[in-house]
């Protein structure tokens, strides 16, 4: 079974129709995703070629529960331990994986979980990717907010206690460029204690800027590790150039940033090899830039607008735990955040055995927090990336972690 | 004769328990309640934790009377362990501080030459400094010189309940050092602190042996327990240990006349 990504707007131009259907249906008529854009900059770091190797490597079917029970005897979790725990062979001992990964879980971070929220302040986009609700053939309501706008969305945000943001915005250079979002983080500082991006990938100076102007963590998503399947679902724009994603990292990095985020959109490609490839990918960042922080997420698909047949596949809820268990076992020190994505009753959960970081009051869309935190009517919005599937405040989110047992944190950051 | 009370003295204050207590990695409810059941008198908080609004600062969960540690962690340098240092004194937490440099987010291994260059900085500063440190003999004698009020040498990796793994060159740094040696991070059990403490150490310092407990308070008090005990057992001079066999009854030297 395949997710059917491609619908047609009524509203798209002949021309624009037209070429839409070539990218999809003619493989010739796409650029070369490992070519890079003549303002791309190339760091030439050797942890692309050990990742896809490894991920190209693995077999998963050839580990057996002997494997996995040699893994959780094992004190540290050795690459091979990692390969097992996520290989089918591992599911059956999912309880005790999860027990595994609550006491690592502990031990670094004690039975805290932190609080967040996102902030969209534009989602208009130059790229197509077929699965995401702002790719630029989408018929959405498209906005950017201005200097004025972001502030009043920060002010409503910061008023309900949130200590914490990540600013996105879809991913056009031309409409919200570095500047742009620049100015956004100089705002947030004023709100927030801590600020962090997930915005198109840029050039280590221009992450130089960003974090000068307040921002100190970067996630990207790589979406897919498995170049063949990324090159047939980012089909046009910046985000085709496959490489250059990945190293967005590396140059956040050397751009000054405390600590990164990685992750693959599970439902894409084989989530298996997709979760290998994330995790080594903070691997081998990990041994390369050892004072960094990392953090990992694991989104699966889900509906977007005009498409809400579009889903996880076979990530159901008991392979994602593995895969977080999983990671929790062999990167016992890095953050794992779960996203609004998820069921309550999951978020709940893997809060207690691996989660550190959760987002509440969460909205995807654009202008709209008044809105939806006062139920105020707000004159213009834009619409969301996907639609989300936990929708608690953070005052109920921070009741409902302090009564799973945990102790929810709004800040434990400082900018230095 | 009057007993002489045995104090634990740093940076000229004087403190009669010999735990003190990280609160970081549980809930706030149960801070009181740890230094209760442990009877500590110190209790580290991270800075950047404290650098937060009204709602639910750890700071209003630490018991009046005790004494704050604050510490530096998040800092990757010694600029940036002394400027933390000074917000902990904006916000009230007291001169005491404990130098935390990490530039390994997967070990939380200390940096041992920016610790000693942010002690002196801070101890020129008046701060009374609490260098948590790998246990290296050389960079104990260069934190002295520093202007440190104590060394704090980790036993094992932090967080990870290991135990006295660095137990020889703890020793020597409590043999040859003549500030308090105050063990931190890796202690799991009591019985490991109360070895630390017969040893010689003047105080230890736990977080997430209790807070991966599965009673904190009950395992406080253990603590509290052990340290008191191996404080004891050092004072009173430990008896010898054979290595082998039993003492011999007819002694070697035993034909010397004179």
């Amino acid at each position: 079974m395949e997710n059917q990504f491609f619908v047609d707007s009524e509203k798209l131009s002949e021309r624009a129709l037209a070429k839409k259907h070539q990218l999809e249906q003619d493989p010739t008529s796409r650029k070369d995703p490992m070519e890079y854009f003549p303002d791309m900059e190339q760091i030439h770091s050797p942890v692309r070629e050990k990742v896809i190797a490894a991920m190209e490597a693995y077999d998963y079917d050839s580990y057996t529960a002997v494997d996995v029970r040699r893994a959780l005897n094992h004190e540290t979790c050795t690459v091979e331990d990692f390969k097992a725990l996520l290989s089918p062979a591992a599911l059956p001992f999912l309880e005790e994986m999860a027990a595994r990964a609550r006491l690592e879980t502990s031990r670094h971070f004690g039975n805290t979980v932190y609080l967040f929220t996102p902030l969209y302040i534009a989602n208009y986009c130059e790229n197509y990717c077929v699965y995401c609700g702002f790719n630029c053939y989408n018929d959405i309501k498209r906005l950017q907010l201005d200097a004025g706008q972001i502030e009043h969305e920060m002010k409503v945000i910061a008023a309900s206690g949130m200590e914490e943001i990540l600013l996105l915005t879809g991913e056009s250079k031309t409409k919200s460029n570095v500047s742009y979002i620049g100015e956004a983080c100089k705002l947030a500082r004023k709100y927030f204690k801590n600020v962090g991006l997930e915005i198109y990938p840029v050039n280590t100076e221009d992450y130089r800027y960003l974090h000068e102007c307040g921002a100190d963590y970067v996630t990207v998503f790589q979406e897919t590790y498995d170049l063949k399947k990324y090159e047939t679902l980012h089909l046009l724009g910046h985000k085709r150039v496959w490489p250059y994603r990945f190293e967005a990292q590396e140059r956040a990095l050397r751009g000054g940033m405390r600590g990164v985020g990685f992750s693959a959109l599970l439902g894409l490609s084989d989530f298996r090899r997709d979760a290998l490839a994330t995790a080594l990918h903070v691997y081998y960042l990990q041994r390369k830039y050892p004072q960094a922080e990392f953090s990992l997420s694991c989104p699966r698909l889900r509906p977007i607008i005009n498409n809400d047949k579009i889903n996880p596949l076979d990530v159901g809820e008991r392979q994602l735990c593995q895969i977080l268990c999983a990671y929790r076992i062999f990167l016992p020190f890095a953050g794992i955040t779960v996203s609004s994505r998820e069921s309550a009753a999951f978020r709940n959960g893997i809060a207690k055995i691996c989660a550190t970081k959760i987002s509440a009051g969460v909205s995807t869309g654009i202008g709209d927090h008044e809105e939806k935190y006062t139920g105020k009517d707000e004159e213009r919005t834009g619409d969301e990336q996907f639609e989300i599937c936990d929708t608690r405040s953070l005052e109920a989110m921070y009741a409902d972690m302090a009564a799973e047992g945990l102790q929810p944190v709004l800040n434990d950051y400082l900018y230095v | 004769m009057e007993k002489q009370e045995d104090c634990l003295v740093i940076g000229g204050h004087a403190f009669h328990s010999r735990f003190i207590l990280g609160s970081g990695k549980y809930s706030l409810q149960l801070i009181e309640a740890a230094v209760q059941d442990a009877g500590a008198e110190i209790v580290t908080l991270a800075v950047r934790r404290a650098n937060t609004k009204e709602q639910e600062n750890i700071l209003d969960y630490i018991p009046n009377g005790v004494t704050l540690l604050p510490n530096t962690s998040g800092a990757r340098n010694a600029d940036e362990a002394v400027r933390i240092a000074r917000l902990a004194r904006e916000l009230g937490c007291g001169d005491f501080v404990k130098i935390e440099i990490m530039r390994d987010s997967k070990y939380l291994l200390p940096d041992n030459a920016e610790t000693i260059k942010a002690t002196e900085r801070l101890a020129n500063e008046g701060f009374v400094v609490m260098p948590y440190m790998y246990p290296d003999l050389n960079v104990a004698r260069d934190l002295v010189e520093a202007g440190a009020a104590a060394v704090m040498p980790l036993a094992a990796p932090i967080g990870s309940n290991k135990g006295l793994a660095t137990k020889a060159f703890i020793q020597i740094l409590i043999d040859e050092i003549d500030l308090p040696i105050i063990v931190d991070a890796g202690i799991g059990k009591p019985s490991e602190a109360c070895e630390a403490m017969e040893m010689g150490a003047a105080a230890i310092m736990a977080n997430t042996a209790l807070a991966t407990a599965g009673n904190l308070p009950l395992m406080a008090a253990a603590f509290k327990d052990a340290i008191a005990a191996g404080r004891k057992a050092y004072l009173a001079g430990l008896g010898r240990v054979l290595t082998r066999g039993a003492a011999a009854s007819d002694p070697l030297t035993g034909f010397l006349h004179d």
